[in-house]
């Protein structure tokens, strides 16, 4: 494995239940620093490699290196190892409410520096640092159902946020926002790519990789990588695009003519 | 009567729903117990709950009950709000429970008037009616004993829970050394319970926008019993996926609470006036 390799996979498969294809056959190589996106349709496995990537899963086939280390069922289960390896790694999932299981934001935000151990008076700097950050402290107290879906998704990146990851794993980041939090979500991408953070986004919104991603990885829809190139060219690829269903064409009108043509909306 | 089923189960989970909403707006003013440190205010209302438990004077049961209306009204707590959700269930199904025993067929004693009476005494196997039934004056006492002690001992619990947030709440058991994992059970508990209440609304909300004729009962049943299935189906996901965004941000199965609580001199004032309370009953008993 390269010296800034974070994460590498190699021919891996995981499946559910046995009979439950997520992912198969992946090959997939991340450096440090860099932004990628993962791009397909719903059910083409992007949440599932996310999680492999975020060591809540071990592949049930291949080999899946992280920072060089490899990462399976008996390294998972190593408490210190697993602990270390989410301090290095953060996942925002796409659903806010499975994340946000506390019943005020502040425990929300202040629970992943105190499973790591850290003092409490560090714990009470990294939340209040963190919610003021984001712009959150005045709703510290407040229940996450009171929250906005714009709110809640800020939180859910503040609960990341207070463990400062070398690596960001965001599972389709813009989902259910309105437009002026898509846009946020999108600067705080470009921001850990400025601050140099490793950052993978599984979406099929193609307005993210559009504007924040260098390299993209497309999943078809037999759960294998069909395939993996620049932004600029993937996103010049209509004929991939259409394969993985990640653009449609339907009838339009312009002026006064119909016609059909291949694109996506944003 | 199929709509009036939906319409009755949309208006329980839209009032449950508001009422956690209500509830918090209680603890979050700024009355009296309000400012009480949870860990002060959980404590004394345990002794409390333990002089109300063990007194048999109703003349101490009617005082505590008066103390918590005042203290309800120190608390910004509607008074009318606070009797009617302490009244309206527990003490009224206590009452009905216990109101055979009033009567001397129960109760023994002194008559306090005369309900009906026989022209002889009449015993059907292990039972014996009396040829007078009366009201007796042990009976009334010790139901009145009973209704008020639980009346007295529901205002307690509920001014409690209404005047605390129920994470500080939460917190309060922690630092009182109930086990962590109690408490992470319970927080997730409450936080999951909305979550699914504005589901259940929506499963019945989808209903009645499709339902043209009303369901037979049969069909109904038959409809709630799927809906259940879903529920726990949706429950069962959703746990999965809890898990596993606590494990991604560092959860082995130990959790680390936090606790911020401070005593004041409010606190203090609370306790003094609590232990005169306990130390009053034990010298006048």
């Amino acid at each position: 494995m390269e010296n800034n390799c974070v994460f590498e996979l190699r021919d891996v498969s995981f499946d559910y239940m046995e009979n439950v294809h997520a992912i198969e056959s992946i090959d997939l190589k991340i450096h440090k620093g860099e932004t990628i996106a993962i791009l397909g349709a719903n059910g083409s496995g992007k949440s599932t490699l996310l999680k492999l990537l975020d060591g809540l899963y071990a592949p049930n086939k291949g080999e899946f290196q992280a920072f060089g280390s490899i990462i399976n069922e008996t390294t998972l289960r190593d408490k210190k190892m697993a602990r270390e390896f989410h301090r290095k790694v953060g996942l925002v999932f796409q659903d806010p409410d499975v994340q946000l299981f506390l019943p005020t934001v502040w425990d929300e935000v202040a629970f992943a520096p105190l499973q790591m151990g850290l003092p409490k008076q560090k714990v009470t700097e990294v939340v209040s640092e963190a919610l003021t950050q984001l712009e959150l402290y005045h709703l510290k107290d407040r229940a996450p159902y009171h929250l906005s879906e714009g709110e809640k998704k800020k939180v859910s990146i503040a609960s990341v946020l207070t463990l400062d990851p070398e690596v960001w794993l965001m599972d389709e980041p813009t989902a259910s926002l309105d437009p002026r939090t898509q846009g946020w979500v999108i600067d705080f991408i470009l921001e850990l790519s400025e601050k140099g953070k490793t950052t993978v986004i599984a979406t099929h919104d193609l307005e993210i990789p559009h504007v924040a991603t260098n390299v993209c990885y497309v999943l078809g829809q037999d759960h294998k990588i069909l395939v993996k190139g620049s932004t600029h060219d993937i996103l010049n690829r209509e004929d991939i695009l259409l394969q993985a269903n990640l653009i449609h064409q339907h009838r339009h009108v312009h002026a006064n003519v119909a016609h059909t043509h291949k694109h996506w909306h944003y | 009567m199929g709509n009036d089923f939906v319409a009755k189960t949309l208006a329980e989970t839209a009032k449950a729903i508001e009422y956690s909403v209500f509830a918090n707006q209680y603890a979050e003013k700024k009355g009296f117990l309000q400012r009480i440190d949870p860990r002060v205010k959980l404590l004394t209302t345990l002794a409390l709950l333990i002089v109300i438990g063990l007194t048999n004077r109703l003349s101490v049961l009617l005082a505590l009950y008066g103390g918590a209306l005042v203290l309800a009204a120190f608390s910004r707590v509607s008074l009318g709000f606070f009797i009617k959700r302490v009244w309206v269930f527990i003490p009224l199904f206590t009452g009905i429970v216990a109101l055979p025993a009033v009567f001397n067929i129960v109760t023994p004693g002194k008559p306090l008037f005369t309900v009906i009476s026989f022209m002889s005494p009449h015993t059907f196997g292990p039972f014996h009616i009396p040829q007078h039934i009366t009201i007796t004056i042990q009976g009334v006492s010790g139901v009145s004993i009973l209704v008020m002690r639980v009346a007295a001992s529901v205002s307690m619990a509920v001014l409690l829970v209404l005047t605390t947030q129920w994470i500080r709440l939460l917190k309060a058991l922690y630092v009182l050394k109930t086990p962590e994992v109690v408490i992470m059970i319970l927080a997730m508990t409450y936080r999951y319970i909305h979550l699914f209440l504005r589901t259940v609304e929506g499963m019945f909300l989808a209903k009645k926008s499709r339902e043209i004729s009303d369901l037979k009962m049969k069909e109904e049943h038959g409809w709630i019993a799927s809906r259940l299935g879903v529920l726990v189906g949706k429950s069962y996901r959703l746990s999965n996926e809890v898990h596993l965004a606590m494990t991604s941000r560092g959860w082995t199965g130990n959790p680390t609470l936090m606790d911020d609580f401070t005593i004041n001199r409010i606190d203090g004032l609370w306790i003094v006036i609590t232990l005169a309370v306990v130390i009053l009953w034990i010298v006048f008993r």
